[in-house]
């Protein structure tokens, strides 16, 4: 008798949990989206454009590979004039911010960086034209940095 | 002296956009870490890198403790005329350290 309104109860809970969309802009920790919202301040950033390459299993978070890659001319009156990077759950959310111009002639930055547990790494590149994209990437870390005593 | 290793091509065509790399000898200690006294080991990292080509800048990077031990780098740069690359790391207590590279544009 009383196992039917528990399964209707539970299919109604389970519907309910099922429709929560997934956003991903939102699941950023309070940081994360600080420091980003400190960079691009009240811009909306777009994703799409930049690629971020690394490695999406990580043996060893001291040296993590990493290049940021930015579709772009680069011409004087269309170019990547910053590429800033982030970091979800080391002890801070900045890993580099990157100045370029026209110069440059292509929009890739290259760089090895720490990472102190799995997380989401975030590459936002700001053009010329004051527009911001943005690329995520998950990467799962066996061996943290930071954790290991020195010598 | 730091121990500074760099990497581009000797020569380039006019125009031609080069990878340039470069990597500095540095603990990038991040201040995060307790020392084996148990007391946190104080930061010590490189914040600035900066390249000019013949003194006009054309690449400059702000780092954070994040970026791991013995900092690389590597950026792109169109070769415009024959010149000195030069590169300037510069950060905590002080460091300071400058590399340079000869590229030959025909």
């Amino acid at each position: 008798m009383s196992s039917l309104p528990t399964r209707r109860h539970f299919l109604v809970a389970a519907a309910t949990v099922t429709v929560i969309p997934f956003a991903p802009a939102l699941a950023t920790p309070e940081s994360l989206a600080a420091a980003i919202k400190e960079v691009v301040g009240e811009v909306e950033v777009r994703s799409g454009r930049v690629k971020l390459d690394i490695p999406p299993l990580i043996e060893n978070g001291n040296a993590v590979p990493l290049t940021v890659s930015v579709e772009s001319p680069m011409t004087d009156a269309d170019h990547v004039k910053a590429i800033h990077v982030f970091n979800e759950k080391n002890p801070q959310p900045h890993v580099f911010n990157a100045w370029l111009g026209p110069r440059n002639g292509r929009a890739v930055v290259g760089t090895r960086i720490k990472l102190a547990d799995t997380q989401k790494v975030v590459a936002i590149a700001e053009t010329s034209t004051g527009q911001f994209w943005s690329a995520s990437a998950d990467v799962i870390v066996t061996i943290a940095a930071c954790v290991e005593d020195v010598k | 002296m730091a121990n500074v290793l760099i990497n581009a091509p000797k020569t380039a065509r006019k125009g031609e956009t080069i990878e340039v790399k470069a990597l500095i000898l540095h603990p990038m200690e991040t201040g995060f870490r307790p020392g084996t006294n148990g007391t946190m080991i104080p930061r010590n990292i490189i914040q600035d890198f900066i390249a000019t080509w013949n003194g006009i800048e054309i690449f400059r990077m702000r780092m954070s403790p994040a970026i791991a031990a013995n900092p690389y780098v590597s950026f792109f740069t169109v070769a415009s005329e024959s010149g000195t690359i030069r590169f300037r790391w510069s950060g905590d207590n002080d460091f300071s350290a400058e590399g340079s590279v000869t590229v030959a544009v025909t």
